[in-house]
């Protein structure tokens, strides 16, 4: 069984990103970037798929400028046996990544792509939706728990109320929730061996696809900033502070 | 314009979030609403007195009692490609489908907007909400997923509004099946639409010292929340978890136990009218968007609280 996993080069979770002055977007130069940690998430459930001997094989692919190709080196670092890097110099939104991800699905036909649920730049929650869709594969979202019998793939969902259960036929996509798993680091013996390990390069011209933003990004802003607050010294000086200034209880 | 709100509900009751999805979805035009489920009288007898709304189409299949995004929106771009809005709310449900929806209809989906700008025109936080984007849109047809807490109710009248209307077919997917169902019980408010929410994190220690807290929320009349940690930890379920990738609140009371304040968790609870930080650290990042910060053990502080409220 094949499995494709899609990763992206996003700000690191712990960097606290500021607006450009020009509102034009958010600071990027000289910020610390790494793999979305959804889809670290999505490497390490693959890796232990095929460590149980479900899959056979574990492709990472990215796309975007060179850069990224860094992204793909740490799902290889991590144990992916080999990564795919679209090479694309425009910005792009998820659902030209759909586009982009349904043309190379369909030439390498992967039994399974298992992706973050979203990336913590954008926050859009959507590409792997929009995949499936395009795939018309099934769809397991959101997922905390998954297991694979035959050619179908039972997932446990986090959903608004709890635990959701569903089964999905194979070819399908996953997107991974936080619970799903603790993905490892990767050893420096791996890191050493990622490097001989080979990325294909496509250029995103060559697909032929129509990867027009059909989102215009007129501005970027400050998110309104709230007041500092007050240090009460006591349980009763909360309370009284509670009933009568703030009046919510 | 045609504007169409995909209401959410788990068959019997409306999920209250649809309500501030129509407020949002009447400043785009006319807004027809539309019931899948395996028995839609209950919740349309709901929606049927919400003002200024036209149809209520519904679609009454076994296959949409447990509402997977297959079928949901497979219908929907059968029915629905006229239409110029689509609008969902941002719950689990609407995140799951919507996207799909846009994928079969070559759209690109705006997620999780709190402000319209115009028609055309939306706002949406990025980045744990640090920043907030505005996109005009290109599409043809606009699939929106509103963030209820940036968005008022619908108001309810006492006259039947909307006209109920069954229409199209479903022919149901191969793909996916729906096994069951482990759903958190409680007697609390719902956490996304409480008045107050009190939460918890690693700093409770373990699921048992949650009780104290609780107690607390009990007394309040509280939802119950809790950071990642709290839930990565096992101390509380998912479904209890207030954050970037979590649920988004905006209560008029949010009490912090025992949680840092990192970034991922405030982008869950900053729009809160009041928050109150109890955290034995003094220079804890929660007590830098407290309204009142309350430097304490938590052991010491909740339970003190809890005997002191009437
Ligand atoms: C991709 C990604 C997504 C994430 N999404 C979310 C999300 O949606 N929601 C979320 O919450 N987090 C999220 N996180 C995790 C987030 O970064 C933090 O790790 C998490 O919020 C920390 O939880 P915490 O505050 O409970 O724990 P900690 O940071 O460990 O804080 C515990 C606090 O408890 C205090 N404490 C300990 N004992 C006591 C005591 N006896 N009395 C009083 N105070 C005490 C300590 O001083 C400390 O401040 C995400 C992270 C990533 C990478």
């Amino acid at each position: 069984m094949k499995i494709l996993v899609p990763v992206k080069r996003v700000v690191d979770y712990n960097v606290k990103v500021r607006v450009k002055k020009d509102e034009t977007d958010v600071e990027l130069d000289n910020v610390k970037m790494s793999m979305n940690p959804f889809d670290e998430i999505a490497v390490e459930e693959a890796l232990r798929l095929k460590e149980k001997g479900v899959a056979s094989e574990i492709i990472a692919v990215s796309i975007g400028l060179p850069e990224v190709q860094e992204t793909i080196r740490n799902a290889l670092a991590m144990g992916a046996d080999s990564g795919i890097f679209v090479n694309c110099t425009s910005k792009l939104e998820p659902l030209s990544v759909a586009k982009i991800l349904t043309s190379i699905c369909n030439k390498i036909k992967p039994d399974l792509v298992i992706m973050g649920k979203q990336a913590i730049d954008d926050d859009m929650n959507a590409t792997g939706q929009m995949l499936s869709a395009m795939l018309n594969w099934g769809q397991a979202t959101f997922a905390s728990k998954l297991e694979i019998q035959d050619k179908k793939i039972k997932v446990s969902r986090e959903i608004d109320g709890g635990i959701e259960n569903i089964e999905v036929n194979l070819p399908a996509v996953v997107t991974t929730d936080l619970r799903l798993n603790e993905p490892r680091y990767a050893s420096l013996p791996n890191i050493m061996k990622a490097k001989r390990k080979p990325i294909d390069e496509i250029k995103v011209e060559d697909l032929n696809i129509d990867i027009e933003p059909r989102l215009e990004i007129l501005k970027v802003e400050e998110p309104k900033s709230r007041e500092a607050g007050i240090m009460v010294k006591s349980v009763d000086e909360m309370i009284e502070k509670l009933k009568n200034e703030a009046k919510v209880i | 314009m045609k504007t169409l709100v995909v209401v959410d509900h788990n068959n019997n009751k409306l999920e209250k979030s649809t309500l501030n999805t129509i407020k949002a979805a009447l400043k785009l035009g006319n807004v027809d609403l539309l019931v899948l489920s395996d028995s839609c009288r209950d919740i349309c007898n709901e929606l049927i007195h919400i003002k200024n709304i036209n149809n209520i189409f519904t679609n009454e299949n076994d296959a949409f009692k447990n509402q997977l995004a297959e079928d949901s929106a497979n219908f929907i771009a059968e029915n629905f490609k006229d239409y110029t809005n689509i609008l969902f709310s941002n719950t689990s449900n609407g995140k799951n489908i919507a996207p799909r929806l846009a994928g079969l209809l070559d759209t690109m989906i705006i997620p999780d907007v709190i402000e319209i700008v115009d028609k055309q025109t939306f706002k949406r936080p990025i980045y744990a909400g640090n920043a907030i984007a505005t996109c005009k849109s290109k599409n043809k047809i606009n699939i929106i997923t509103i963030r209820s807490t940036a968005f008022e109710e619908a108001e309810i009248g006492n006259e039947n509004v909307g006209k109920i209307q069954e229409i199209g077919s479903l022919t149901t997917n191969n793909q996916t099946k729906y096994l069951n169902s482990e759903l958190t019980k409680s007697e609390r408010p719902e956490l996304t639409s409480a008045d107050i929410v009190v939460s918890g994190g690693r700093g409770l220690g373990s699921a048992e010292n949650f009780q104290i807290l609780e107690k607390l929320a009990d007394k309040l009349g509280a939802a119950m929340g809790a950071s990642r940690a709290a839930v990565d930890a096992g101390y509380v379920p998912n479904d209890w978890q207030v954050g970037q990738t979590g649920k988004i609140v905006a209560p008029n009371l949010y009490i912090a136990v025992g949680i840092s304040g990192a970034i991922q968790h405030l982008a869950g609870m900053k729009d809160s009218k009041v928050i109150i930080g109890i955290n034995k650290d003094d220079e804890a990042p929660i007590f830098s968007i407290s309204d009142y910060g309350l430097a304490e053990d938590l052991f010491k502080a909740v339970p003190e609280m809890e005997s002191k409220l009437n």
